[in-house]
């Protein structure tokens, strides 16, 4: 107690101006504390410091393949091939990134045939990949007059430090129902009902992230009409088209539903898992207006956001993207590629489960298949999960979140036996 | 009370942002009161540049270097590097909070010196300068709050921005002297020991934009001696580091010899410029400590400010630095082609003055001579400047600035006949 009001107490001390500051003996930065590590990379962090040769991370959710490697789409390689051949220079993008690549990216997830795009009412802007995306949004909205966005419960790691970050106040509203493993809908429904107006409501486009327990399609109807008697800025983050079902339309038709239903979204789209490009940050923030002239406007501001943050957006990846997209038989071999990552993962969820029934688990592991995208939320408490890393060495973030990307053929009982063992 | 204190929050927001009354549909009301964003000054420039179907035209606005045909110029050891990284099979995994280590180490060292003291220098990968400049300034902010920076006048237009949107107390301390076309070390010596003790004084590490003009050594040491007896924090600003002289050890003395005194001091880095990266985003901000344990604990705040913002940085050209820095053939030949670009910036320096005489100017361009790094700060007030633009299709920035990278054997003679005739009979000495 005394420790935490020490601390308290120089947190305030470190808010007051320095008067001089002298050479390196009295450092400006001796009043710092050590940062809390980050729930979900910190957890790699950790990983790497482990020396026991069996241990296994199952946090990040990167794919994986069957061999627990880093895997790059062939077609993202011959992209690389096509860029290098074109010897591209590597001028300055604008600030809101190529518009060929703006373009592809908000048809990719909109739709070649929505109305709306081709009225010119969808406008946007190349991004940091999802969480420069957020950002920019979060940041645009708070100078915009807004002050609240809502999260489900529960989301993203990051997402409400995001928001936090741009100012605006996190709630939540109700989403999973941790006791039965499935949708609390009529929580969320309520919930959103009861949002005052002009709250911005994110909403998780597909494969929700952590539960991967996601909205029917009639849910989603009933979401749209129960939205569209409210005044709210209905948000899409799309991390995971074509990661969810292996098909990148339909893993779409709840964007589209609602762009169709007449809501004025917006959204941000990352490539980082369907493109497998990660560390290139691709990403997209878009918006549909009333008409194109309103949408411009929006996007002028996300320019405004974005000037004195980075300046103009990295080029490498989109190019992979744009070259990608641009021609027929490479996204042809994209969107199978995209698949056969989804049914690798698929693969693995019907794996796991059946390995814990083998371990002699007599638990309800059913979640683990319903479940969709990248994650299962496995129902282990944190406890468990922190028993799980130190007694096995198996590694997931602290909500009981397993990454499936990282689960293999070779990995699976290992994995099952450990999550038996913390569980039963 | 509560309910006082939610009024006046909503009247707040009413005054502040014109937002309308709640409606039932959220159509009617999402983007209402959303103004068209302002155009960015020196961007909307080069916006208006590819715009025009004017034969004539001639960039001279944005700082990118041109070649001797006007082209953009990618380093062929950054090819060379690129092919390499496709040959090696890279993946594309995330980098972490901070970026590839492999990579800050060369960039520090690039920059600190091949003894540069890495073990208390918390870096971290940014996204080139602007990205370093946020991120150092956000850090700033939350660490030293009530803290001014001062900023030089005048300065890249987008440092104001930056750390304006940081939340810092933006303050500017006299630097170039329009009357003299030279630097004001007297006004820049008064602005900045009338600053509070331990403000942050931002620098520009070497070749001044927009001026071009930097301190000598003397006039160095003299900044030093009065920094530290003010116990003032440095803020480095290093975008132009071997484009400068052609020289990147000597570019870099200015920093170097701040980090030997024992100073503290913040360094962002970019090599937009010097590497021929621009749009892929690649620099790094860095901050001295006294020692390892501080450096950790620096890192972890950083990171901290880094992962809600966009959560680690874009890989493609910290992975060609990393990779020509790791070759010493191919260090030897990025060290060559960037003396190269500085080589042709200067000789277009010279040759732009020449030519503006040989068209009949009678001006003293000795500060454009002097100038050092990619721009000629040519004293043009902003009608000048117009002038060129609307007249003779010269796209320029309004403060005079002109990318000499821009010039070359077919623009020089046209540049320099115009610039001629709207500064003749008129004074470029009191814009």
């Amino acid at each position: 107690m005394a420790m935490n009001a020490l601390s308290r107490c120089s947190n305030q001390l470190r808010r007051l101006p320095l008067t001089r500051l002298r050479q390196m003996s009295t450092s400006p930065w001796s009043f710092f504390e050590m940062a809390p590590l980050d729930p979900i990379i910190g957890l790699n962090e950790q990983f790497q410091k482990d020396d026991y040769p069996s241990k296994v991370i199952v946090g990040v959710g990167a794919y994986r393949d069957e061999k627990g490697k880093p895997f790059v789409l062939p077609s993202v390689r011959k992209a690389e091939k096509i860029l290098a051949e074109g010897g591209l220079d590597m001028e300055y993008a604008g600030i809101a990134g190529e518009p060929r690549f703006v373009d592809l990216a908000l048809e990719f997830a909109y739709g070649e045939d929505s109305a709306a795009l081709k009225e010119g009412r969808i406008q946007g802007v190349q991004a940091l990949s999802g969480t420069g995306g957020l950002r920019v949004f979060g940041e645009m909205m708070k100078k915009h007059g807004s002050t609240t966005l809502y999260l489900p419960n529960p989301s993203w790691g990051n997402h409400k430090n995001i928001f936090t970050n741009s100012g605006l106040e996190v709630k939540n509203y109700r989403y999973y129902d941790a006791d039965n493993s499935s949708l609390d809908f009529e929580g969320m429904v309520h919930d959103i009902k009861s949002m005052p107006a002009g709250s911005i409501v994110l909403l998780h486009a597909c494969a929700h992230n952590p539960t991967g327990m996601d909205p029917t399609l009639e849910q989603w109807k009933e979401l749209s009409s129960v939205i569209k008697e409210q005044d709210l800025v209905t948000f899409f983050d799309c991390a995971y088209q074509g990661f969810a079902s292996g098909d990148a339309s339909k893993d779409a038709a709840a964007i589209r539903m609602f762009v169709e239903d007449g809501h004025l979204i917006s959204m941000v789209q990352s490539f980082s898992k369907n493109f497998g490009l990660y560390g290139q940050r691709v990403g997209a923030l878009s918006v549909v207006g009333r008409d194109a002239e309103e949408a411009k406007k929006v996007v002028s501001q996300m320019k405004t956001v974005i000037r004195p943050m980075y300046s103009n957006p990295p080029r490498h990846g989109a190019r992979l993207v744009t070259t990608i997209l641009e021609d027929p038989q490479l996204t042809a071999e994209f969107r199978e590629e995209c698949k056969g990552m989804a049914d690798r993962i698929n693969t693995m969820r019907g794996a796991l489960k059946d390995s814990l029934e083998s371990a002699g688990s007599t638990r309800d592991w059913s979640h683990i298949t319903d479940q969709i995208g990248m994650f299962a939320y496995s129902g282990l408490s944190n406890e468990q999960v922190l028993e799980m890393r130190a007694k096995h060495h198996v590694y997931c973030t602290g909500d009981g979140r397993i990454s499936m990307a990282g689960v293999t053929s070779d990995n699976v009982d290992y994995i099952a036996n450990a999550i038996h063992d913390v569980a039963k | 009370m509560f309910s006082a204190l939610v009024l006046l929050s909503s009247a707040l927001l009413v005054t502040a942002f014109p937002v309308e009354a709640a409606s039932k549909t959220s159509i009617d009301t999402i983007w209402n009161g959303v103004e068209m964003g302002p155009p960015d000054a020196i961007l909307g420039i080069a916006q208006n540049f590819r715009a025009s179907t004017d034969e004539r035209k001639v960039n001279v606005c944005v700082g990118a270097y041109r070649d001797e045909t006007g082209q953009p110029w990618v380093l062929p050891s950054v090819r060379a590097a690129e092919g390499k990284m496709i040959e090696n099979n890279e993946n594309k995994e995330y980098l972490p909070i901070d970026g590839d280590a492999a990579f800050v180490e060369k960039a520090l060292k690039f920059a600190y010196g091949a003894d540069a003291p890495l073990e208390r220098i918390a870096g971290v990968q940014t996204l080139s300068g602007t990205g370093a400049c946020r991120i150092g300034g956000k850090f700033l902010a939350e660490f030293f709050s009530g803290n001014k920076i001062y900023l030089p006048v005048p300065t890249w237009g987008n440092h104001h921005k930056i750390f304006g949107e940081c939340g810092l107390d933006v303050q500017t301390y006299r630097y170039y002297d329009r009357s003299t076309n030279r630097l004001d070390l007297d006004g820049m010596l008064a602005d900045i020991k009338d600053a509070p003790d331990g403000s942050i004084i931002l620098l520009h590490a070497c070749a001044h934009n927009p001026t071009g003009c930097d301190p000598n050594s003397s006039q160095w040491r003299a900044l030093m001696d009065l920094i530290k007896e003010k116990g003032h924090l440095i803020f480095f600003d290093s975008a132009y580091q071997g484009f400068a002289s052609g020289d990147a050890e000597a570019d870099a003395q200015a920093l170097r010899n701040v980090m030997k005194e024992g100073l503290p001091m913040l360094l962002a880095q970019s090599f937009a410029k010097n590497f021929g990266l621009y749009g892929e985003r690649c620099g790094t901000l860095s901050v001295v400590c006294k020692d390892a344990e501080t450096k950790d604990i620096l890192m972890s705040q950083l990171k901290n400010i880094i992962r809600p913002m966009y959560s680690s940085p874009p890989k493609h050209g910290s992975s060609i630095v990393k990779t020509v820095l790791s070759d010493d053939a191919l260090t030897g030949q990025y060290y060559k082609e960037c003396t190269q670009m500085a080589d042709r910036i200067q000789s277009m320096r010279t040759r732009l003055v020449e030519a503006i005489k040989e068209a009949g100017s009678t001006h003293d361009w000795s500060h454009v001579t002097e100038q050092i790094g990619m721009f000629a700060y040519t004293g043009m007030s902003a009608e000048m400047c117009d002038q060129l633009t609307d007249e003779y299709a010269i796209y320029l920035t309004r403060d005079g600035r002109i990318s000499i990278a821009g010039l070359n054997d077919n623009n020089l003679k046209y540049v320099a006949e115009a610039v001629h005739a709207v500064t003749d009979g008129k004074s470029i000495t009191s814009n």
